[in-house]
């Protein structure tokens, strides 16, 4: 599979007016393939500036957008066959439907491929079942559906295109616990089977940190860090310069560790966490039978 | 891309036009165009062509600007001049070439229509246009048509509807916006093809606006509700329109111009 890469990008919003503003500064990353990637970054740091990019929807001011290797730019006629390579979701995604019926809307991606009738349906059902959308649901007006609902048929409207590299913008903000949990669940279930790449944008480091294998961190549309989760979260102070945050459960730990409870702060996931708070009690106790 | 619509073209100043009460500009306004219709001679089109080049200079907006608005028009400039080059029946001819007669009389009335249209435009885009602010413009309507709510007209409604279209352009405008870009990473293509299949690319554009567009009027209806906003009876407003003496003395002076006018008209060369 392809990977996807920026080199060198500058964005700059209206060029040459009172307005101008440069929304990406030189910024190098490669997000390799295979992988899940989180961005993260505090309001208008350029996150979705970044997204609409790497699917050619907004064209570099200065730099190379890299997908297989291939400048996606080199042939501006065909850029649409990159935007079916790149699939984006965009934020908020829900106000996007307008297909008499859900199946219909899922399909208008596909179907602008140029995808025959067999194939279409294979992919309308498949993205809608990773979506968590239940059949009956497929023959509905989209427009009778709960917020929660429309969100899962948008993203569902891109999965179905089948793209190499998914980008999803804040997938699940606005959505509650559960709901955020299938959302992204099944969607990197659907990853797993075709083997592409997914870039997360979030506000929740939470998610970020379960979910990404590889998180870049942007600040004033510059790249303030980049590496692996553990390598990102080790070093709090640079991420509280970029006005982040730790995930709740590492903060957790760190006062634990303040008060000599535990030894490292390297947990990222409740998962992780349960599993450490499980052997600190179990330490103690067979501490305390010993004295 | 669509960003560069703008509508109203405010350009915020501190120029004495911009300082003159918004109604008083009204007023003016229709002052001026009655002098630009009325003028037929020489001499009065010479005085119009000077007042509107002294509202410009009052405006302190770059000439550039406001000669930017005449490029859509000049299709219409050229089409009048020649209509009226070749069809105008005068006394003395020109140029006789079969079927084509051009007269002295005929010249001069193109070039007395094409200079009406520029300071029509220029006049109108200066005195108002540029120098209000969209809300303003709204409150002056909504007080000078105050008078016919005594005739039952729904004026403050009226105004009120305006202003929340103003209001609510730039916020559609940036919704279309959003709205393409996110059927365009769904491969929509609105670029190509037939004019037929162009107007049916825009089906997954409209109708989501139009939801959204419904949407928020649902919403403000409900916020202007709960802030129990019930039309214009005891409304006051937080900025009261005062005018001053120098609104006054401006609005007398263009009524002066404009009976002035029609005195000129009989002066210099006329058709
Ligand atoms: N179409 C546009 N025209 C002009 N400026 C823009 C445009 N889109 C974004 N910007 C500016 O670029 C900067 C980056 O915006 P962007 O939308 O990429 O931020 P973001 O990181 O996605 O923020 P958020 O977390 O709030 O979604 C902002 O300062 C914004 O004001
Ligand atoms: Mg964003």
């Amino acid at each position: 599979m392809s990977g996807i890469e920026v080199k060198n990008v500058s964005v700059v919003y209206g060029a040459g007016t009172p307005f101008e503003k440069k929304a990406l500064d030189n910024v190098s990353i490669d997000f390799g393939s295979d992988r899940v990637v989180g961005i993260i970054g505090h309001t208008g740091s350029g996150k979705s500036t970044l997204a609409m990019l790497l699917n050619g929807l907004n064209k570099p001011t200065e730099g190379t957008v890299l997908l297989g290797g291939e400048d996606i730019w080199a042939r501006p006629k065909e850029i649409s066959k990159v935007r079916f390579r790149v699939g984006l979701v965009f934020q908020y995604p829900e106000y996007q439907l307008f297909e008499e019926t859900v199946y219909k809307d899922i399909a208008f991606g596909p179907k602008n491929m140029g995808m025959d009738e067999e194939n279409l349906d294979r992919a309308v059902r498949n993205a809608a079942k990773f979506c968590g959308i239940e059949d009956t649901m497929l023959e509905k007006s989209p427009f009778e559906l709960s917020g929660g609902q429309k969100r899962r048929v948008a993203i569902a409207g891109v999965a179905a295109m089948d793209p190499e590299v998914l980008v999803l913008d804040e997938p699940a903000a606005g959505l509650d616990p559960a709901g955020r949990e299938e959302i992204i669940g099944g969607l990197l279930e659907y990853r797993k089977q075709r083997k592409s790449t997914m870039l997360i944008i979030s506000h929740s480091m939470e998610d970020i940190a379960r979910y990404a294998d590889y998180i870049v961190v942007l600040d004033h549309g510059k790249v303030h860090m980049q590496g692996t989760p553990a390598e990102i979260f080790h070093d709090a102070e640079r991420l509280f310069e970029a006005s982040l945050d730790l995930p709740q459960v590492t903060k957790l730990f760190v006062e634990l560790k303040k008060r000599a409870l535990a030894e490292e702060t390297d947990v990222y996931t409740c998962k992780e966490g349960v599993r450490r708070i499980k052997a600190i009690i179990e330490k103690r106790l067979t501490g305390e039978a010993n004295a | 891309m669509l960003k560069d619509i703008t509508l109203g073209q405010f350009f915020p100043g501190n120029s004495l036009l911009h300082k003159t009460d918004a109604r008083f500009k009204i007023l003016i306004l229709i002052a001026f165009l009655v002098a630009v219709i009325a003028a037929k001679s020489a001499w009065s089109f010479l005085a119009v062509v000077v007042v509107t080049a002294a509202f410009v200079a009052l405006s302190r907006i770059p000439v550039k600007i406001v000669l930017k608005n005449l490029k859509p028009l000049i299709f219409i400039l050229v089409f009048t001049g020649i209509l009226n080059i070749f069809f105008y029946k005068g006394e003395t001819l020109l140029l006789h070439w079969s079927f084509i007669k051009i007269y002295k009389e005929g010249l001069i009335y193109a070039g007395f229509m094409m200079l009406r249209l520029v300071c029509l435009v220029c006049g109108s885009f200066v005195i108002l246009t540029y120098t209000t602010s969209p809300l303003d413009m709204t409150d002056a309507i909504e007080k000078l048509l105050s008078p016919l709510k005594a005739l039952h007209v729904p004026v403050h409604e009226f105004a009120m509807m305006m202003t929340i279209a103003l209001r609510f352009i730039p916020t559609l405008v940036e919704e279309t916006d959003k709205i393409m870009c996110a059927q365009k990473a769904r491969g929509a293509d609105m670029e190509s093809g037939s004019l037929l299949k162009r107007a049916k690319a825009l089906v997954p554009i409209l109708i989501p606006l139009f939801v959204s567009a419904f949407r928020r009027a649902d919403e403000l209806a409900e916020a202007m509700e709960c802030r129990c906003y019930h039309g214009g009876e005891g409304r006051t407003r937080m900025k009261q329109m005062k005018s001053r003496f120098s609104d006054w003395a401006f609005l007398l002076l263009m009524m002066v111009f404009a009976v002035g006018v029609f005195f000129i008209n009989g002066y210099g060369v006329r058709v």
